[in-house]
């Protein structure tokens, strides 16, 4: 990728004997702006910390008050005696159980449908060769560029013409078909990176595709799909519009239509409300600090490159 | 490499091109699925809603053709050209803010200081609370009560009487504005991270022998090699914004009046709550229009701005 000519290499060694003559000279004043230009660099990673932290640590502080200190003068940053209870309230005023089985089973199972279908479709684009392939890699990128409500209303249709609507199906029978386009390029991208020898040594041991996708690129591929399962669990978990028009009785709400259908219910007990809240979202908090490494690599990996 | 085939491509060649034959099948047959999937999902209700766009469709009763009277209706709805600004207006300060704040935050988390990625975590966690749990804690925190809203109270003790946030006609976009920022956290960053870290170090020494301070430098080497990613997130930022929904929904409602009245939520209200589908469709194949147009002269404007590598 990077090509360098000659006159870069010997600005390059000029540049290297320069700025060590020129630091050891001034070593003393180099030393103090460097601390200074730490001290700076500490201060703003402390201050966006603070900035992009304290909601989730005022909502948080508010769930675990008595209702009294809520809205105290001077505000209580964090209760002497945090009521933990509170979660259990929470938990108990709304059917949660039913909302976490419900989204549990559509998250879990669009997510497997997702990452075997967009594989599967990444599999075709990078390690096979065919006529049109090209072409078709172009459309799966310009679906990338249709916002999703271009195609909402004829697929509530479609699916209301199936006698769909009312179940999980709309929600889940989608990803098992052709996986987001999103997927589909992140995982060609990390395909694209496995040397096609493998494929060739096994093709000659008279390995068949399905086999090579299976037993070489899949298992190889083990960090990238985890990213693409990580993106899907939270974009599922969290997702609202989908259940909105598709979901119409209590037993099949998920947590978001619950929780929002349910906010009125806790109106006047805002500590409770934030615990509710904050019991939705643990589940993504868990998931994104276990493998937040497969998060960096896969947003990484779709950087545009 | 590959001269394992050429060899047998040169003995057997009946088989080699059996093989390439079987190599396509499998391609076309591993495809399949994202085909169905395009053409019932995507490709076919794409055409659909141009086609119930000319119709008159509540679902319950047949549809019934109308010509382009949804088309005339729509181009004498206040309410549309509303949501349009709304959505135009959100676009304008939260793509490009999105974009500063994360080439700021990938530029410090650049910098070479012990715990640094202890912050990247940290950063990016804003990005997986999204939804509605994440909105109704943005309503608590835009309470306007200084004694209850996180926001209000620290304005309070700067002396500043907070406005009403979401209740407010003129504070209710800003707010709404300041969740998506938040919400981008540091996700768009670990991107730019990535980019600034395949800057090659002999670019910058080489600008400095000539000369170039650390902002010409950021200027002239740093940004030109980031216009990629800058123009990736620029185009994903377009479709994203377009497809705003769940945090002004629920913070909302699309209020007060019509403040925060987004694009996607007036097709919502008129497809499932007015069941007006020929004129949600209408609205949404001009969405598609737009897009199309948008995406069309950026990737030909692209070619001034975005700098590709050669090699």
């Amino acid at each position: 990728m990077q090509r360098l000519d000659s006159s870069t290499v010997t600005a390059l060694a000029y540049s290297t004997t320069m700025t060590s003559g020129r630091q050891r000279r001034h070593s003393r004043s180099y030393r103090l702006r460097r601390l200074l230009g730490t001290s700076l660099v500490y201060l703003l990673l402390v201050f966006f910390a603070v900035m992009l932290g304290f909601p989730l640590f005022w909502a948080i502080s508010t769930s675990v008050k008595p209702l009294g200190q809520v809205a105290a003068v001077p505000p209580v940053w964090w209760p002497a005696h945090p009521l933990w209870g509170n979660f259990v309230e929470a938990w108990n005023r709304v059917p949660f159980l039913i909302f976490t089985r419900n989204t549990a089973f559509i998250t879990i199972t669009t997510l497997a449908g997702n990452v075997l279908a967009s594989s599967l479709t990444a599999f075709s684009f990078s390690r096979l060769r065919y006529p049109g392939r090209n072409v078709m890699f172009g459309l799966v990128i310009a679906t990338m560029l249709i916002p999703g409500f271009v195609t909402l209303v004829p697929t509530f249709i479609l699916f209301h013409r199936l006698h769909w609507v009312g179940t999980f199906l709309p929600l889940i029978v989608p990803a098992f078909f052709g996986g987001s386009s999103f997927y589909v390029f992140l995982l060609r991208q990390f395909f694209l990176t496995l040397p096609l020898e493998l494929d060739e040594a096994a093709r000659i041991d008279g390995a068949s595709y399905p086999l090579i996708y299976a037993k070489i690129i899949v298992p190889l591929a083990k960090p990238a799909l985890t990213a693409v399962a990580l993106f899907e669990f939270i974009g599922h978990w969290n997702d609202y519009l989908g259940p909105l028009i598709y979901l119409n009785s209590m037993d099949h709400y998920t947590l978001a239509i619950g929780l929002a259908f349910f906010q009125g219910r806790f109106y006047t007990y805002q500590n409770l409300m934030m615990a509710a809240s904050l019991i939705v979202l643990a589940p993504c908090i868990i998931v994104f600090l276990l493998g937040q490494k497969y998060f960096i690599q896969g947003i990484t990996f779709t950087g545009g490159k | 490499m590959s001269s394992t085939s050429r060899d047998t491509v040169i003995h057997r060649p009946r088989l080699w091109l059996s093989a390439r034959r079987e190599e396509a099948f499998w391609g076309y047959l591993f495809l399949l699925p994202w085909i169905i999937g395009f053409l019932v999902f995507t490709g076919g209700p794409i055409l659909a809603s141009a086609v119930i766009g000319f119709t008159d469709y509540n679902i319950v009763l047949a549809p019934h053709w109308v010509g382009l009277k949804n088309y005339a209706t729509l181009f004498r709805d206040v309410h549309f050209f509303n949501s349009l600004r709304v959505t135009a207006t959100y676009a304008v300060v939260v793509i490009p803010g999105g974009i500063a704040g994360s080439l700021g935050l990938a530029l410090l988390m650049n910098q070479k200081v012990k715990g640094v990625t202890v912050f990247r975590t940290l950063y990016y966690l804003p990005n997986i609370l999204s939804g509605v749990a994440t909105a109704i804690i943005w309503v608590w925190l835009f309470n306007p009560d200084p004694r209850r809203g996180m926001i209000n109270m620290l304005l309070h003790v700067f002396g500043i009487d907070g406005p009403k946030w979401l209740q407010s006609m003129t504070w209710a976009l800003p707010a709404v504005m300041l969740t998506a920022l938040w919400g981008i956290g540091g996700s768009t960053a670990v991107i730019f991270l990535a980019g600034l870290q395949d800057v090659p170090e002999q670019l910058y020494e080489a600008a400095k022998i000539d000369g170039a301070g650390a902002i010409s430098r950021f200027w002239h080497v740093t940004v030109p090699l980031m216009t990629p990613m800058i123009f990736f997130t620029f185009i994903t930022g377009i479709i994203g914004t377009l497809g705003t929904f769940t945090g002004p929904f629920i913070m909302t409602q699309g209020g007060p009046g019509d403040a925060t009245m987004f694009y996607g939520i007036y097709i919502y209200q008129n497809a499932f709550v007015a069941l007006k589908m020929g004129y949600a469709s209408g609205m949404a194949w001009l969405m598609f229009l737009v897009v199309g147009l948008i995406s069309a002269l950026n990737f030909y404007l692209s070619r001034y701005w975005v700098y590709y590598e050669a090699g």
